[in-house]
């Protein structure tokens, strides 16, 4: 069990990197990776509320909509179901946890649009993954994440020097230099089953 | 009649969702593998575009401010639904080779973008326009990137063999970086044609159309954007 699900954290880190292999969250991925510090906030709201959204999303799909046959229901359940809770976690935050509130709070009503979060509810259920498995499946989706946002970023501070072509300026070639990071990402295919398959 | 033309024809090129205003990127990179699935993904995004700004538009008095993000998001996610539903139904080919794609349409920026923008200040008619010619738009640019994919990647162009057999395919562009690369250069060659034609304009990454800029007022990619142009 234990195997299995650090088989399914690396996993989710390093082979099926939620941004730089499987395309969700590339808007907060060009928009907020230019400052390592704003990079690491954002990416830090998003596995709190990645996992979070995961834990309620998957009992109510499995306690709620499936026993009552409103599983069609699951996309509006769902996007309402993360909108409601980053509000909640907003309000929470502000009043309980100021600093941390002030460190995150900005990123936040960012997230409830961000597809990446929808998408890790959603593909939980659709490869048939337990509640303890869920969970780990968010959260190394959203280390991916932050994975992914700090390395970009390191590579964004060496783009500002550069000189591209002209009608390369500003985003197309941070589009190839996400080409070429998420390059080196394709290395990493087969290396988790591998480790995890040998013991 | 000539504004309904033009509301219609600036979602086309002149404001192209995915390469001028830089929204809805993950479908654009992630389905393009093949020119079929980019042409799907394109009609079934026109699709919930052209519903949900025909309906936020007739609620458009009836919306309280406050709650107007939640009430968007709402019809967005019950005409993604229908179309899930269509869709299993009818080409459930399209079903599988979209996967998570389709439900995710709900939080496609472009959808709610056009909401908050468009559809929350304009009647029926021009709306229904406007959500018909970006959601053109967007299929044109997503049916050109998988062309190019699909064409260099698996030497075929919508299923049917086009380079010469003794051409090896280069998988790399039908991998993940070649979604990037081909998105970067097409950006590229649109700012190309634009620097030539001297009809030049800032460009920043999402936040002119982002739902979410009421709230965030730009802080969430401060002095990210100050370089973009």
């Amino acid at each position: 069990m234990a195997a299995k699900l650090a088989m399914i954290f690396f996993g989710m880190i390093l082979v099926n990197n939620y941004v730089l292999v499987q395309f969700l969250g590339i808007c907060p991925f060009l928009g907020v990776s230019k400052k390592l510090d704003s990079a690491v906030g954002m990416s830090v709201a998003v596995i709190f509320v990645m996992a979070l959204a995961t834990s309620v999303t998957w009992p109510i799909y499995t306690f709620l909509l499936v026993p009552s046959g409103l599983a069609y229901l699951q996309t509006i359940v769902f996007i309402l179901v993360i909108a409601v809770l980053v509000q909640l976690v907003e309000i929470a935050m502000k009043k309980y946890m100021p600093p941390l509130y002030k460190a995150l709070g900005v990123y936040l009503p960012l997230i409830t649009t961000n597809c990446a979060v929808l998408g890790v509810t959603i593909s939980v259920l659709d490869e048939g993954y337990g509640f303890a498995e869920s969970l780990v499946c968010a959260l190394g989706a959203g280390v991916g994440f932050l994975v992914a946002m700090v390395l970009f970023s390191g590579v964004r501070k060496r783009l500002e020097d550069a000189q591209p072509p002209q009608c390369f300026e500003g985003l197309p070639i941070t589009l190839v230099a996400a080409s070429i990071t998420s390059l080196s990402f394709m290395g990493f295919g087969g290396v988790i089953e591998n480790i995890f398959a040998a013991h | 009649m000539r504004e309904k033309l033009k509301v219609f024809s600036n979602g086309l090129l002149k404001e192209n969702p995915s390469l001028r205003l830089v929204l809805g990127t993950c479908p654009t990179l992630a389905v393009t593998t093949l020119a079929v699935n980019g042409l799907g993904m394109g009609l079934a995004a026109t699709f919930v575009l052209v519903c949900s700004n025909i309906v936020i538009s007739a609620l458009r008095k009836v919306i309280p401010d406050k709650v107007r993000l939640p009430a968007y998001i709402t019809v967005i996610a019950t005409f993604v639904t229908v179309l899930q539903m269509l869709v299993k139904a009818f080409v459930p080919a399209l079903d599988s080779a979209l996967g998570i794609f389709l439900p995710l349409i709900v939080v496609n920026c472009i959808i709610l973008g056009r909401a908050e923008m468009f559809a929350s200040k304009h009647g029926i008619v021009l709306s229904a326009l406007d959500g018909l010619g970006m959601g053109l738009g967007f299929t044109g640019t997503l049916v050109v990137m998988g062309s190019i994919r699909e064409l260099l990647g698996a030497g075929t162009l919508f299923g049917m063999q086009i380079m010469p057999a003794s051409v090896d395919p280069m998988t790399f562009f039908i991998m993940p970086p070649g979604g990037f690369f081909v998105f970067g250069v097409l950006m590229a060659l649109v700012i190309w044609i634009e620097i030539k034609t001297d009809n030049r304009k800032q460009r920043s990454i999402g936040c002119e159309g982002c739902p979410s800029a009421a709230v965030c007022g730009g802080k969430c990619s401060e002095n990210a954007q100050g370089g973009e142009a």
